[in-house]
């Protein structure tokens, strides 16, 4: 497992059920950084669907919606994350 | 059944506690339908939203959830406790919730196809929270700021629209008016039963909200716009319309405060419902005049209302003490209300909403209007003219005599007044000022007084510490006399009186004198006729007895002669 240190990107992301946005976002997210992320990342997937009061919580309003909480300032993406480029750009991955 | 034919019922509906909308909509917002509230920025659609919601939480047991796309709860919650409604306490008694979308759109990036479910689930979750029947989405055009996707915001816009009326969720969707559009991002075509429209119009540099039904499905409505008001009774509409001529009439007679003007019209005054137009210059009398309708109807125990755009309350109740006439006590006895305001710090309709609004509530017997002229001002004439043919009609309808004064410029005619006012009014009292001879007299005609048989005089009207008097003119010598000049003719005529008494006196002496002389003179010569008469009859006794004496004689010496 990858230690936490300065490096370290914490991801969350939202997802509403199994829905095809939501799959795909997951997949996408996983490949991107284990490619261009090896050992530097820390997913989390959080199905609103079983906790909806999270989405309050955490003041989500599409899905999916991938939180970089780590490093700050925390950095919102929404969409299917299709585009890899895109993705890498706002996670500042050198 | 297929045989129930047409429905003639009309749809559901939910009040919204909002004064006059209900009444207008014959029952408030379509039940378990979007409604759309659009209105330019600071018309009043969160507080028109925030009423709806409060009235069903706190008045129907329809809990609701106020879905806040800009402001913070905290501040919706001091907002529209201006409004007098404490959503704290409905906050924790679990009758309102207030979910807070806010949405950066600087920390989000879009990247790929997404949708709103989170919205959805936190909706569904404030909703399911308290059992929500009223929903507010305040103002979900903001997504549209936060989300470059136009096209998914749209499809989800429309989605959450139809989830909330599957639910079947009443709500209330605000909206920011756009250029040539209803809202800015056309969410009326999404709504389609009921669209309101507020707008807030400067004119003269004076605002009015306004509030137009573009669109009710299913229901009749007033397409007119009507003005709507905010203040701390909350948000009411104010239905104002013409009512028309078939008013009640009154054979009861409404005192004027002035005996001698109730003499004018054969006493008792004008009729009860009349509208009562006091015209005049500056200073000839009007709110005096007026001011003593007010305190007659009080004394006679009923109610009075006096609206006065020139004058405050102290002044009024002061300035009246001097002729004898004290509102205060009618004020404190609470049988007349003073409302005192600027005719520049509302608009015509504002004006009148209020004036019918409090007139509604009070209940009064008599309305006073002072001045009228100060609308004039403010408005055109054919609005001017639209206004008081209003408030004429509403007051008859409701039997309530109305007073208004009118200052007419001093080089205006007459008969010449702003807004053809006349034809509006059932009697007109016509406050002349004269300068003739160095002074201004007062003098009062009553130029009209429909159904009554009335004086064409024009009479001094005299305002003193007991109250108005009207004195009758001098009418001598073919002309009317006011003031000094008609104590002066009042004088002259006296003297001459006085004048020809003495002649006459003179000549009545001088008669009995001579009448007494002349029977003297019949005296004296009765006296010697008298004397020639009784001188004639001893001189016809004397004859007599010297005839007889004569023949006594002659028969003695026949008697000597025969018998010797």
């Amino acid at each position: 497992m990858p230690t936490e240190n300065a490096n370290t990107r914490k991801l969350t992301l939202y997802v509403a059920g199994e829905t095809p946005k939501s799959l795909a976002a997951i997949s996408n997210l996983e490949r991107i950084c284990r490619e261009h992320l090896p050992g530097k990342y820390q997913i989390e997937v959080i199905d609103l669907k079983k906790n909806p009061q999270l989405a309050r919580e955490h003041k989500i309003v599409a899905i999916p919606t991938l939180v970089r909480e780590l490093p700050i300032p925390i950095r919102k993406i929404i969409g299917d994350l299709s585009d890899e480029q895109k993705v890498l750009i706002n996670l500042k991955v050198e | 059944m297929a045989d129930d034919g047409l429905p003639v019922r009309s749809i559901a509906k939910s009040l919204t506690g909002i004064s006059g909308f209900d009444e207008l909509t014959l029952g408030g917002l379509p039940t378990g339908r979007p409604t759309l509230v659009c209105g330019s920025a600071g018309c009043g659609k969160t507080l028109f939203a925030a009423t709806f919601l409060v009235h069903g939480a706190r008045e129907l047991d329809e809990p609701g959830v106020f879905v806040s796309f800009e402001e913070r709860p905290g501040d919706i919650v001091d907002n529209v406790a201006s409004l007098g409604f404490d959503l704290d306490t409905l906050i924790e008694s679990g009758k309102v919730v207030i979910e807070h979308i806010e949405v950066d759109p600087s920390e989000v990036a879009e990247i790929g196809d997404f949708d709103l479910e989170g919205l959805f689930l936190r909706l569904e979750l404030a909703i399911d929270s308290i059992g929500a029947k009223r929903v507010v989405l305040d103002t979900i055009e903001s997504l549209f700021s936060a989300f470059t996707n136009q096209a998914v915001l749209r499809a989800e816009i429309r989605r959450l629209f139809d989830w909330l009326k599957d639910r079947g969720l009443t709500t209330v969707i605000t909206g920011e008016r756009g250029d040539g559009a209803l809202t800015r991002q056309g969410l009326e075509e999404y709504v389609s039963d009921c669209v309101l429209l507020l707008d807030h119009r400067v004119q003269n540099q004076i605002s009015t909200r306004r509030l137009r039904i573009v669109k009710y499905r299913g229901s009749s409505h007033g397409t007119n716009e009507y003005p709507f008001l905010i203040d701390q009774g909350g948000f009411s509409v104010l239905p104002v319309s013409s009512l028309g001529l078939n008013h009640r009439v009154f054979e009861e007679r409404v005192s004027t405060g002035v005996p001698d003007l109730d003499a004018m019209m054969g006493g008792g005054g004008f009729h009860r419902g009349s509208s009562i137009l006091i015209s005049g210059v500056a200073g000839s009398g009007k709110s005096s005049l007026a001011a003593s309708f007010v305190d007659a109807a009080c004394k006679a125990g009923q109610k009075a209302v006096y609206f006065s755009f020139e004058e405050s309350q102290e002044q009024t109740v002061r300035n009246m003490r001097s002729l004898g006439i004290d509102l205060g006590t009618h004020i404190t006895d609470g049988k007349l209300k003073y409302v005192a305001a600027r005719p520049t710090f509302y608009s015509l309709e504002m004006h009148l909403a209020l004036m019918l609004r409090e007139v509604l509530s009070f209940r009064p017997d008599i309305f006073v209007l002072d001045p009228l002229s100060a609308f004039t001002e403010t408005g055109d004439r054919s609005e001017v003219h639209a206004m008081l043919l209003r408030i004429v009609d509403f007051l008859k309808s409701e039997g309530i005599t109305g007073v208004l004064t009118h200052l007419t410029q001093s080089g205006q005619t007459v008969i010449e007044t702003d807004s053809g006012l006349s034809s509006l009014m059932d009697a007109w009292i016509l406050l002349l000022n004269r300068e003739s001879n160095g002074e201004f007299n007062r003098e009062l005609y009553l130029l009209k007084a429909r159904g009554l048989s009335h004086s064409n005089q024009v009479r001094e009207f005299v305002m003193s510490d007991d109250g108005i008097h009207l004195l009758l003119p001098y009418t001598g010598q073919g002309s009317a006399l006011t003031g000094a000049a008609r104590r002066v003719a009042e004088a002259e005529e006296r003297r001459q009186e006085r004048r020809r008494e003495i002649e006459a006196e003179k000549a009545q002496k001088m008669i009995e004198q001579r009448r007494r002389r002349t029977l003297a003179q019949i005296e004296i010569l009765r006296s010697e006729l008298d004397a020639d008469e009784a001188e004639l009859r001893g001189l016809l006794e004397t004859e007599a007895e010297r005839r007889s004496q004569i023949e006594m004689e002659e028969a003695e010496m026949r008697r000597s002669r025969g018998s010797t």
